[in-house]
C-alpha cells in the first residue's frame, strides 16, 4: 500500500515544531506500524535528512516506550494495544496518517515524537512501593492471598507506564496511572501498612508534577492499552480522603 | 590474563555460607563513604542498586532508557524458577542445581550454580513481600508450573508478564532508595567506556543522550548489569536497544570475555513475515506445556492445518523424544524445527515455521482454562499475525534469544579487572552452554539482590577509596577517546544507513554462527566481518549532530561495537571444536544428531582477551571440575 504521513517534527524542546509530509510507499499489511516508520526513516536518512525520532524498545507492548498519537488517538485506532502492536493491516491504501507526540504540560517534547515522561517515575518515588529490606522477607506462602484479591491487584499491576492516559485526558491528568499503581499494592495484604501514606504521597506528587485533576471524563480508560479501569481512581480518591481526614502525611517525601 | 575463580573451600552446600562468614566487611558507618556505580536497571542492575543503597553505599545507577522500568527484563514472559518444592513433587535445591548443570551441558561452574539454587528460595520471598502478584491457586497459595523441560513444577509466574511484575517490584525498591537519597538515578545516559586507574575500575564515561555531553563519573567500584548481546544477529527476541557496548568496552579495557559463542536460540518465536521486519516476537515457551508441535508428514503439503488428518501429521518431538516430547530442551527443540523446515515441511505462507497446536488442549480442558493460562499470549499472537490461535494452530520458528556468554567473573562476580563486577545476563556465570527456561530472571535477581551487594564489600574493604576525580589524566583520556569516536562516526558521511549494516551483520552471523556452525562457515565469517567493519567506517551515514538527541548516532556506536565483537563470537565458535548445548558444530554430532561434547579437550570456559585492533584476541581457559554432577551425555529420549 501507499500512504501519506504527516509527522510532527520538532528539533529540540524549545524549537517550534510543525507537521511534515512523507510518502510511505510499498508498505506491506504484515508490517507493524513501527516497521513502517523504520522504513520511512531509512529513506529519510538516505536522502540526508535526520530521521523521525520516536521511542520504542520491546516492540511487543510491554515496555511502555512507544507512546505517540496516531490520527489523534493515543497508540492509534485499535483498542487495547500499544503503537508497536499496531499493524499496517489496520490501514488501507491511500490513507493519510497524522502522527504526533503525546501532548501534556508534564510531558515536555524533547524531539519529534519523543517526550519526557520522568514525572511518572517521580510519582512512584513518592511512595509507590512496599518498604521491605532485601533478605528480610518471610516465606512467600506465609500469607495466603485470596485469588480474587490477587487478580484485582494484578489487573492494576498490568499498567506499563506509557502515559497514554495522560495524553488522552482533556485535563492531562495522570490519575489512571497513579491509581493503578496504588491499587496494585493496596489490594495486597503486604501493601496495607503504608496504604494511606502511599495514597497521600502519590497524589500529592501527582499534583506537584502539574498533572491535571480528574473530572471523570473517562478518556483515559478508552486509551489505555492495558484496559486499566477508572474504578481504581475512586479507590485512590477514597484512600487519599481518608489520609487527609486523619492527618496522615505524605510518605517518602525526602525523609 | 589470570583466571582465578576463587571458589571457596568446603562442601558445595556450605561454600556460600562459609564465604559469607569469611568475607571482609565494610563497617556500616563507612559504607556511605564508598561510591558504587551500577550500570543497568534491569533485574540484575536494579536489584543491585536498590540493595546496595539500602545497605548504605552511595550508589549511582545509569541507564540509557528514559525510566528504570523500561529495561529489557520487563519483557520476560514465562516465569522464574525456585526450588521451593511447594508442589511437593520432589524438588530440592540439589535437584535445581543438578538440572541446571546438566541443562548447561557441563560448561558451567558447579559452585556458582549451587549458590544460585540456594538463593532461588529467597528471591520468591523477596518478590512476594514487595507485592509481586504471582499466580495463585484458589486456596490463596502460590501456583507453579513446569517449564522448559523441567520434570518438576518449580516455575512461578505472573500471567505472561513475569518479567514486568518482577521488574516493577525491583524498580519500586529502587525508587524507594532514590527517595531515601541513597541512590542517584541517571536516566538517558549511555555508558560508552570504563575508566581504569592503576589496574582497577574507577569509573565510567557516559554520553547524555539528550544534551550529547560526554562525562566522566568516578567511583570506588563499577557493576555492569547491562544485559545480553543477542542483537548481534539483528533479528532477535531482544528489545531493540539491547547491545554489547558496555561489556565489549569493558573487554577492551582488560575484562576477559567468556564463551561468547554460547548463544541461545529460542524454539517458540513468531516466524518472520517479511523483509522489513525489525524484530522477532517470542511466544512464551510455557505454551509448550499444552501445545503440541507438528508439521505435515509430507514435505510440501500446502493444505490448511485443519484439512490435514492426524495420521498425516508428524508430531516429531513426541515421536523422537517420547518422555520429554514437546518439552524437550530449547536447543533440541530448535534444531529439530530447523531440520523440519529445511526438509520442506515448513508451514505458513513463507513455509518458514512449524505448528504449535492447542486443539487437543482446548478439547481436554476447555477454552476458558486455556484462556486463563495463555490468554494474553494468544492475544499477542493474534495482533501480530492476524490469526486466531484458538481456531488455527500457531506458527513458530526458532530465533536468537539469550546469550550465555558474557564477561568472565569469579565466584564474587568480579571480572578480571579488579573493582569491575558483572551481573545478570552480562556475565557468563551460571548457564553453561545452554540456559534452562525461567532461569535468567532467577540468576539476575540472585546476582543483584543477594550476591553482589555482599561480595562488593569483600573488594571495597581492601581497596583504595576516593582520591580520583574527573580531572584525573586517565579519566580525561577516556573522555577524549569517546568524544573522538563520536566525531568519527558523524564524519564518515557515507551513503548507507546504520541499520543496513546491522542487518547485513545479522544475516552473516545467523548464517555462519547461528543455530548450526561449521569450520568453513566460521572461517568465512572471520574474513567477512573485518571487511564489513571497514565498509561501515567508510560508507555509513549518521545524520544530525553529537550535541543533541540523536538516535542514529546511538545506534551507530552500538553497531560499530557489534562489528568488533562479532569477530570474537566467531573465534570462540571456531576454536571450540566440539558441540555443547546451544553451540552446535556440524562436525561433532552423535548418531541421533545431538551435540557431541568433547570433555577431554573442552571442559573449560574459554575466556578471550582483547589485544588491540586488528590483532586476533587471545584465548585463555578456566578448567571446570564436575565433582557432583557426573559428566554424562545428555539424553532426553
Ligand atoms: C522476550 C523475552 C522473554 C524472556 N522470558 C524469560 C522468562 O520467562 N524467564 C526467564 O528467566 N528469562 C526470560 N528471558 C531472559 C531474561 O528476561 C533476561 O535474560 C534478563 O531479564 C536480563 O536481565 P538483566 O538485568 O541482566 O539485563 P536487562 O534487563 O537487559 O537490563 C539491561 C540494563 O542495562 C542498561 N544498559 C545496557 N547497556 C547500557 C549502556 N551502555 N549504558 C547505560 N545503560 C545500559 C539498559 O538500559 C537496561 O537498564 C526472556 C528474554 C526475552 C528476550
Ligand atoms: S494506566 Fe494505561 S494508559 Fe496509563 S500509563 Fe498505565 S498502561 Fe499506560
Ligand atoms: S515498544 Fe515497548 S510497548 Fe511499544
Amino acid at each position: 500500500m501507499n500512504l501519506t504521513l504527516h509527522v510532527w517534527r520538532q528539533p529540540s524542546p524549545r524549537a517550534k515544531g510543525d507537521f511534515r509530509t512523507y510518502e510511505a510507499a510499498g508498505i506491506s499489511p504484515t508490517m507493524s506500524f513501527l516497521d513502517m516508520l523504520d522504513l520511512v526513516n531509512e529513506r529519510i536518512t538516505q536522502e540526508g535528512e535526520e530521521p523521525i525520532a520516536f521511542e520504542h524498545d520491546c516492540r511487543e507492548g510491554i515496555c511502555g516506550s512507544c507512546g505517540m498519537m496516531i490520527n489523534g488517538v493515543a497508540h492509534g485506532p485499535q483498542k487495547l494495544i500499544t503503537a508497536c502492536q499496531l499493524h499496517m493491516r489496520s490501514f488501507s491504501d491511500g490513507d493519510e496518517i497524522w502522527i504526533e507526540p503525546f501532548r501534556a504540560d508534564s510531558f515536555p517534547v524533547m524531539k519529534d515524537l519523543v517526550v519526557d515522561r520522568a514525572a511518572l517515575d517521580r510519582v512512584i518515588e513518592a511512595g509507590g512501593y512496599i518498604s521491605v529490606r532485601t533478605g528480610s522477607a518471610p516465606d512467600a506462602n506465609a500469607v495466603p492471598i485470596p485469588k480474587p484479591h490477587a487478580d484485582r491487584a494484578f489487573d492494576a499491576a498490568a499498567c506499563i507506564g506509557c502515559g497514554a492516559c495522560v495524553a488522552a485526558c482533556p485535563n492531562a491528568s495522570a490519575m489512571l496511572f497513579t491509581a493503578a499503581k496504588a491499587a496494585h499494592l493496596s489490594y495486597l495484604p503486604q501493601g496495607q501498612t503504608e496504604r494511606y501514606e502511599r495514597a497521600a504521597g502519590m497524589v500529592t506528587a501527582h499534583d506537584e508534577e502539574g498533572f491535571g485533576n480528574c473530572t471523570n471524563h473517562g478518556a483515559c480508560q478508552e486509551a489505555c492499552p492495558k484496559g486499566i479501569s477508572v474504578e481504581y481512581i475512586s479507590r485512590l480518591n477514597r484512600d487519599f480522603l481518608r489520609a487527609s481526614l486523619s492527618g496522615i502525611a505524605a510518605a517518602g517525601r525526602g525523609d | 590474563m589470570q583466571l582465578d575463580a576463587r571458589i571457596p573451600s568446603g562442601p558445595i552446600e556450605k561454600k556460600w555460607e562459609n564465604h559469607q562468614f569469611e568475607m571482609k566487611l565494610v563497617n556500616p558507618a563507612n559504607k556511605r563513604k564508598y561510591t558504587v556505580i551500577v550500570v543497568g536497571t534491569g533485574l540484575a542492575g536494579g536489584a543491585a542498586a536498590a540493595t546496595m543503597g539500602e545497605l548504605g553505599y552511595n550508589v549511582h545507577c545509569f541507564t540509557f532508557h528514559d525510566s528504570a522500568r523500561r529495561a529489557h527484563s520487563i519483557a520476560a514472559q514465562g516465569g522464574i524458577n525456585a526450588a521451593k518444592n511447594y508442589q511437593g513433587d520432589g524438588d530440592s535445591i540439589y535437584r535445581l542445581f543438578y538440572d541446571t548443570v546438566k541443562g548447561g551441558d557441563f560448561r558451567s561452574r558447579e559452585a556458582n550454580v549451587h549458590r544460585l539454587a540456594e538463593l532461588s528460595l529467597n528471591i520468591i520471598d523477596q518478590a512476594v513481600a514487595q507485592g509481586v502478584p504471582f499466580a495463585r491457586e484458589y486456596g490463596g497459595l502460590l501456583a507453579n508450573r513446569s517449564f522448559g523441560g523441567a520434570q518438576v513444577s518449580r516455575t512461578f509466574y505472573a500471567r505472561g508478564q513475569t518479567g514486568q511484575q518482577l521488574l516493577l517490584g525491583c524498580y519500586q525498591a529502587l525508587e524507594r532508595q532514590v527517595s531515601a537519597g541513597t541512590v542517584k538515578l541517571h536516566t538517558r545516559k549511555e555508558m560508552l567506556d570504563v575508566i581504569v586507574i592503576d589496574g582497577r575500575a574507577r569509573g565510567i564515561v557516559t554520553r547524555d543522550l539528550v544534551s550529547g555531553r560526554i562525562e566522566a563519573h568516578l567511583a570506588d567500584a563499577v557493576v555492569l548489569g547491562t544485559g545480553g548481546y543477542s542483537n548481534a544477529f539483528f533479528l532477535s527476541t531482544n528489545a531493540k536497544g539491547c547491545n554489547v557496548t558496555a561489556t565489549w568496552r569493558a573487554a577492551r579495557r582488560g575484562a576477559g570475555f567468556a564463551n561468547p559463542c554460547f548463544t541461545q536460540i529460542h524454539p517458540t518465536c513468531i516466524p518472520q513475515s517479511g523483509e522489513y521486519q525489525s524484530k522477532l516476537t517470542l511466544m512464551s515457551e510455557s505454551l509448550r506445556n499444552d501445545g503440541r508441535i507438528w508439521v505435515p508428514a509430507k514435505a510440501g503439503d500446502t493444505r490448511p492445518a485443519a484439512a490435514i488428518p492426524d495420521s498425516e501429521r508428524d508430531y516429531y518431538l513426541e515421536r523422537i523424544y517420547p518422555s520429554f516430547g514437546n518439552l524437550s530442551p530449547r536447543d533440541i527443540a530448535s534444531r529439530r524445527a530447523k531440520e523440519m523446515v529445511d526438509a520442506g515441511h515448513g508451514v505458513g505462507e513463507l513455509r518458514n515455521g512449524v505448528y504449535l497446536d492447542f486443539r487437543d488442549a482446548i478439547q481436554r480442558l476447555g477454552r476458558d482454562a486455556i484462556s486463563e493460562r495463555y490468554g494474553n499470549l494468544f492475544q499477542m499472537y493474534e495482533k501480530i499475525t492476524g490469526e486466531d490461535p484458538y481456531a488455527v494452530p500457531m506458527r513458530i520458528y526458532p530465533a536468537p534469544h539469550y546469550t550465555m556468554g558474557g564477561l568472565w567473573v569469579d565466584y564474587d562476580l568480579m571480572t578480571t579487572v579488579p573493582g569491575l563486577f558483572a551481573i545478570g545476563e552480562a556475565n557468563f556465570s551460571d548457564h553453561g552452554a545452554n540456559r534452562l527456561g525461567a532461569s535468567a530472571l532467577m540468576q539476575g535477581l540472585a546476582d543483584g539482590y543477594f550476591i553482589v551487594p555482599l561480595t562488593i564489600g569483600n573488594y571495597l574493604a581492601e581497596s583504595p577509596r576516593g582520591g580520583v576525580d574527573a580531572e584525573h589524566p586517565a579519566a580525561r583520556d577516556v573522555v577524549r577517546e569517546v568524544t573522538a569516536r563520536q566525531e568519527r562516526l558523524l564524519a564518515v558521511q557515507g551513503n548507507r544507513t546504520v541499520d543496513s549494516f546491522h542487518m547485513e551483520l545479522g544475516r552473516l552471523m545467523w548464517d555462519r554462527c547461528g543455530m548450526a556452525r561449521n569450520e568453513a562457515g566460521l572461517k568465512e565469517a572471520l574474513e567477512l566481518i573485518p571487511e564489513l567493519r571497514e565498509r561501515f567506517w567508510r560508507e555509513v551515514r549518521v545524520p544530525g549532530s553529537a550535541a543533541d538527541l540523536n538516535q542514529s548516532l546511538e545506534k551507530a556506536g552500538r553497531v560499530a561495537d557489534f562489528l568488533e565483537f562479532a569477530e570474537v563470537m566467531c573465534w570462540d565458535a571456531l576454536t571450540r571444536d566440539e558441540s555443547a548445548g546451544a553451540h552446535y558444530r556440524e562436525e561433532h554430532t552423535t548418531e541421533d544428531g545431538e551435540a557431541r561434547r568433547n570433555d577431554e579437550l573442552f571442559a573449560h570456559a574459554a575466556v578471550w582477551e582483547y589485544r588491540g585492533d586488528g590483532e586476533p584476541p587471545a584465548r585463555h581457559r578456566e578448567e571446570l571440575n564436575f565433582e557432583h554432577v557426573p559428566l554424562s551425555q545428555r539424553s532426553y529420549k
